[in-house]
């Protein structure tokens, strides 16, 4: 019928009549489609509130927000909110802290999470392979609240077993939730625990895919372990590994709010600010609604700007991207 | 077959089948470890969690623990509110995500396409917190628990899923359902939710492991102490270690440590208990959200 419909009006020339016929066509559609449309009105009312209202309500980083004013009567300012953020001291700080979570979690867990994957791949023994698979799974879904609450309990200064044997071991006495060179390693171990399991599904069904005839071959070709691993399974899920490399690079500015914000004390804030805490400080306990929405917009484009480019870059290299 | 993959061993592949055993049985203990401490610290008495800086079996068994937060009413309130939440907002998501990803189902619908692309749109590009914070705030839903549903009410990602599910059922099925005169509201509710029923169980655990584990809008949205919930409550006690917003008798001392261990447990537990439902699916589920994500 739809069809029908637009066939009709491609070869339709506009004369009265046949426009009074389009017009009953469009009735006749509308009745076709009403319950689809009906279906769709709450999911579009959700997205009009609660995602497209937002982009709107980012302009705000180039007015000077006043609440009783509201959005669009509050004056605007163009980009002072942007300058004074890039003169600010907190930029250089900011930037700096987030890159460098991004690029441990890039150099350490990334790597880890194909390493374990590859190790449970070779596993011959099934009962340990999902027994293995089945833990490492569990903490992904874990809150951070409770993740934090591990690590605190850990690392207490009164009861934390970790602290005690790691003290005990280097002879010296390290307050690590408070010693701002220890929040990354902390960060990092937190992410690796949590989230290395998870990261490991998606690279063992890339594995599960790989043509065994291949490994047939070499096997009679005289290839040992490592050799098959190296230039069979690693080559075969190539393709994986860039498509989830271009994900984490879009998602360098994304530290992850929950759990930088537990661990964030005033000890070690230095270290521990990020865009997505900074955001939070000023704009929610400071009211400072405008910068903060600067400084959120700026981490967002740049974000975008991110994505795509990896998307790019790993198109022109390997012919896969994700769009 | 399988027998024969490895036939051409060398010694060297076997030292390292060695090294793997006790390499990945490390990892799996790593894992689950810091668990058994915490469920074993939480039966402690105070006096062993004082002496005893590790053990994953504690000498004598004691709920005082259990019985300080389970007596306490902030404690027991944060937990129905978490409890409530969690069941409410699942069964939103769950509507509203499933009554979007039909339409969406139908290629011919005029506009579709249109509709999913502002949606995909939404998923490279945000407003941010402050504005979304500030619609919470226009919308009247600041120290309501509605904020903690309505905006994370549709997740795109889910959504088309869940649409590209409905647009792989046989549509012979649809389409007798339509000459037996069904419109499209009844086909969908007899014909296309029941045979969905596995993806959208999945989802559903998925969605109440969310909001259950949402930390960050009860942060942001929720003033009142009295409004808490559960992971708020956790990071009031642990991180914070304020034991005061358990609410004591003030007579009696409360266990300081094992409390601590308690609420972990008990905010941990319905998880775990879910996690063989959601295991069975979570592998697929990834795999059909990243190949057409």
């Amino acid at each position: 019928m739809a069809m029908l419909d637009t066939a009709v009006t491609a070869t339709e020339t506009l004369t009265v009549e046949k426009q009074s016929r389009r017009r009953r066509g469009v009735r006749v559609h509308f009745t076709q489609f009403k319950w689809l449309y009906l279906l769709l009105v709450p999911g579009i009312v959700y997205f009009l509130l609660f995602r497209y209202w937002p982009m709107y309500g980012a302009i705000i980083a180039f007015k000077d927000y006043v609440p009783f004013l509201g959005i669009a009567d509050s004056p605007w300012v163009g980009f002072a909110h942007f300058e004074d953020f890039f003169a600010s001291p907190d930029f250089p700080r900011l930037l700096g802290n987030t890159i460098i979570l991004a690029l441990l979690s890039l150099l350490i867990a990334f790597p880890l999470t194909i390493i374990v994957a590859l190790l449970l791949n070779e596993m011959r023994l099934t009962i340990l392979k999902r027994t293995t698979q089945t833990l490492i799974y569990v903490p992904h879904f874990l809150s951070w609240t409770v993740v934090a609450s591990l690590t605190y309990l850990l690392f207490a200064l009164d009861i934390g077993p970790l602290l005690q044997l790691i003290n005990g071991i280097l002879g010296t006495d390290i307050n690590f939730l408070a010693d701002p060179a220890w929040f990354r390693p902390i960060i990092v171990l937190q992410d690796i625990w949590k989230n290395t399991g998870w990261g490991t599904i998606i690279f063992l069904a890339a594995l599960a895919g790989v043509d065994q005839a291949q490994y047939e071959a070499a096997i009679i070709d005289g290839a040992g372990r490592f050799q098959r691993v190296w230039h069979i399974t690693i080559p075969s899920i190539m393709p994986t590994i860039i498509v989830m490399l271009v994900l984490q690079m879009g998602q360098i500015l994304n530290t992850g709010f929950e759990q930088i914000y537990l661990m964030t004390n005033s000890l070690n804030r230095s270290v521990a600010d990020v865009f997505d805490t900074y955001v939070y400080f000023m704009g929610i306990t400071q009211g400072s609604y405008s910068y903060s929405t600067a400084v959120g917009l700026f981490k967002a484009v740049v974000g975008v700007v991110l994505i795509f480019g990896a998307n790019w870059v790993a198109k022109r290299f390997n012919q896969v991207g994700i769009f | 077959m399988a027998r024969e993959k490895y036939r051409f061993n060398t010694p060297a592949g076997r030292v390292f089948d060695v090294f793997n055993v006790v390499l990945l049985t490390g990892i799996g203990i790593v894992a689950l470890v810091p668990f058994v401490y915490v469920l074993a610290g939480s039966f402690a008495t105070e006096a062993e969690l004082a002496t005893r800086s590790f053990f994953l079996w504690p000498e004598t068994f004691s709920l005082d623990a259990y019985e300080a937060i389970f007596t306490s009413p902030a404690f027991v309130r944060a937990l129905i509110t978490t409890i409530v939440v969690t069941a409410v907002g699942t069964a939103v998501q769950l509507a509203l995500t499933a009554t979007m990803a039909y339409p969406l189902s139908k290629a011919n619908l005029p506009g579709g396409r249109l509709i999913l692309s502002l949606i995909v749109f939404t998923m490279v590009f945000g407003g941010g917190m402050i504005p979304t914070f500030l619609v919470v705030k226009d919308l009247g839903l600041l120290n309501n628990y509605w904020a903690l549903i309505l905006p994370m009410a549709i997740n795109p990602f889910s959504l088309i899923i869940i649409k590209n599910f409905f647009q792989q059922l046989p549509a012979e099925l649809e389409e007798s359902a339509k000459i037996d005169g069904a419109n499209e509201l009844q086909t969908l509710w007899n014909i296309v939710l029941p045979l969905s029923k596995p993806v959208l169980a999945t989802f559903a655990l998925f969605y109440a492991v969310g909001i259950w584990n949402d930390f960050m809008s009860p942060l942001l949205y929720l003033n009142d102490n009295s409004m808490w919930t559960l992971q708020m409550f956790l990071r009031q006690v642990t991180v914070a270690t304020d034991l005061s917003v358990v609410e004591q008798d003030p007579t009696q001392l409360p266990p300081a440590q094992g409390i601590k261990f308690a609420v972990i447990i008990v905010a941990t537990l319905p998880i775990v208990l879910f996690y063989p439902f959601l295991q069975k699916h979570f592998a697929k589920g990834m795999l059909i959200g990243s190949v057409k994500g």
